[in-house]
């Protein structure tokens, strides 16, 4: 492969982006509310959930990042897989029901039903806006460079593209279209990475341990153990805590729970969706030892040295040209999705969190909520664009991480304190998002990455490449901490209603609220 | 909080938490492996399988039974006992 324009690919492009504007058109007659936008009308089963949460949840980093550091390092790829996974059950257990039980647009009304609405939804809309761009950031720089590989266009120009068609599908269709437009693109990528995994496998006769042993004897066994991936014990430990806990509290994800009629449709489309994601994940792994195998560790590395392109690769070494443009486009398709959702996510956070309830006072007003909705998700489109453009050659895989830590930090402790115990309080809740957000966007700052790689200094102040181990517990003890210093007997009065709401479903009939 | 949704909340909260906490066991117990044995995780059962795949392909079957668990125990019990509140019963 080369820096070529390859026809079938931008084909298949097109075709995508044909059919998925035609899903927009046809969902944007039906967005007539806020309600609407963002929550699709609640008529989404859980089956259809399941894979629109799949779908947001296979990103660029699972699909192409993934079988990158699979084809490239072996075993140590199956680390982020299955931390990728191991954070579903949590959002099974923990989260999914009560969220669908309590919330109406955002995990922010969760954490805000018993709170004082203000303190709460500004600082939770800044960690929900920390970690949108850092997911952001990481699926632009995937897309630009995925473009500007195969379509043979500079990078600018396809960070450029990917951040106006995004835009587009947001505007015109809210979240039913986002919602159709997962469902599409997880069964593509799905389908996608099952043929591809099926002509790998043919090759030794079906038999993944005959892949693995042939990789084996080429890059020798310690393609099968861990690697240098992750050479310090603690960094292992980081990374783990951030993409177990990271999952609960990724706000486009939490969000989706608002899609469907109840909390009983939310457990199983959280169900549906870790099959989709388990079985997505065990498929790369057989991608990225293909890759490893059938086109070569060299021949990755000498394309992008990242190794993102290897799945891309061995689509062509396995199934031609046509094979290719297929991948292509379900990879396009992948990031242009989640970029979507994504952005949706940030623009509820804006307009719904900051702009009605901090300029307007909690006044809200539907028709003037969705054109704020509108204005930041163009907003948010420019500012995206922007940052993947600055953030170049950054690695994909390692930027979701970061998100994750954010998320895992600034959100997770907020929202299953605000629903399992009884003495949160509103200073706590603002105090744990706020010091869960900065302390571990200051521990990236000062991160190895940062520091060594971007900066070219000798050695960073903070040893770990991720925060998840600090900054988590953090969030934590400074939930505890302020909570128990001061009181609040209003919110701790309160917490009967939620936690009968949170298992009910509706309010109890003796609370005048 | 009537004491019915006290005993609820109290019932769910035990399940969640030990799910998680068995989750967590699970998961980190492979993290350490990975940050303190390497050796036994690179070590080849069979050709092609390492005790590191196998025990990575586990802990995604672990993390699927767990959620079975979870589900068999909302559907049987948890749903019986919120739709006997929601009626009042």
């Amino acid at each position: 492969m080369n820096t070529e324009p390859n026809v079938v690919a931008i084909a298949g492009f097109f075709i995508f982006i044909a059919l998925s504007l035609g899903i927009t058109y046809w969902a944007a007659k039906r967005t007539r509310s806020a309600e609407h936008f963002y929550t699709a009308g609640r008529s989404i089963s859980g089956f259809q959930n399941g894979l629109a949460l799949a779908g947001d949840y296979m990103s660029a980093a699972s699909f192409l990042g993934i079988a990158g550091l699979v084809a490239l390092s072996g075993f140590d790829g199956l680390i982020y897989s299955i931390g990728f996974l191991v954070g579903w059950p949590v959002v099974l257990f923990l989260i999914a029901e009560p969220l669908r039980n309590l919330g109406k647009y955002t995990f922010t009304d969760v954490v805000a039903y018993r709170l004082r609405q203000r303190p709460v939804r500004i600082a939770s809309a800044i960690g929900s806006l920390a970690v949108v761009a850092f997911y952001l950031i990481a699926q632009m720089v995937g897309a630009g460079n995925l473009i500007r590989l195969l379509f043979g266009l500079s990078y600018e120009v396809a960070v450029v593209i990917v951040g106006l068609v995004m835009l587009a599908y947001v505007l015109f269709g809210g979240m039913i279209a986002t919602t159709w437009v997962q469902i599409v693109k997880a069964v593509l990528l799905m389908t996608g990475a099952a043929a591809l995994a099926l002509m790998v496998l043919a090759q030794f006769s079906f038999n993944p341990l005959r892949l693995f042993a042939t990789a084996a004897e080429s890059y020798g066994n310690g393609v099968l153990g861990p690697g240098r991936l992750v050479s310090d014990p603690l960094d292992a430990i980081s990374l783990g805590i951030a993409l177990m806990f990271g999952t609960a509290g990724l706000p486009h994800i939490l969000m989706r729970f608002y899609t469907v009629p109840d909390a009983k449709t939310a457990r199983v489309s959280v169900n549906w969706a870790t099959g989709f994601i388990g079985a997505f994940y065990l498929l790369t792994f057989v991608l990225g030892f293909g890759a490893m195998v059938l086109v070569g560790q060299d021949a990755i590395r000498a394309i992008d040295a990242g190794g993102n392109m290897a799945a891309p690769l061995l689509a062509e070494a396995v199934g031609g040209q046509m094979f290719l443009g297929f991948i292509t486009a379900v990879a396009f398709a992948t990031i242009l999705a989640v970029v979507a959702g994504l952005t949706l996510a940030g623009a509820a956070a804006l307009s719904h969190d900051l702009w009605v309830n901090v300029v307007r006072g909690g006044k809200t007003n539907p028709t003037e909520e969705l054109r704020v909705a509108r204005v930041a998700t163009i907003v948010l489109a420019l500012f995206s664009i922007l940052l993947g453009l600055a953030f170049k050659g950054q690695n994909v895989a390692y930027m979701v991480g970061l998100a994750f830590a954010i998320a895992a930090s600034a959100n997770f402790p907020a929202l299953v304190l605000s629903v399992f115990w009884r003495k949160f309080t509103t200073r706590a809740a603002a105090a744990s998002m706020v010091a869960g957000t900065v302390s571990s966007l200051v521990l990236i700052y000062f991160s190895p990455t940062i520091q060594v790689n971007l900066l070219g200094n000798a050695s960073a102040p903070f040893p770990l490449s991720n925060p998840g181990l600090i900054s988590m517990p953090l969030g934590f003890l400074v939930a505890f901490v302020v909570a128990l210093a001061s009181p609040e007997p209003e919110a701790e009065r309160r917490y009967g209603e939620v936690a009968h709401r949170a298992l009910i479903g509706e309010p109890p009939a003796t609370t005048q609220a | 909080m009537s004491e019915q949704i006290r005993r609820l909340a109290a019932a769910r909260w035990r399940v969640a938490a030990s799910l998680t906490a068995a989750m967590m066991v699970l998961y980190f117990g492979f993290i350490l492996l990975i940050a303190y044995d390497k050796a036994l995780l690179t070590r080849v059962v069979v050709p092609g399988l390492s005790v590191g795949i196998l025990l990575g392909a586990l802990v995604i079957v672990a993390a699927w039974v767990l959620m079975l668990i979870y589900v068999r125990w909302a559907n049987r019990h948890h749903d019986d006992a919120v739709t006997a509140i929601r009626e009042g019963r």
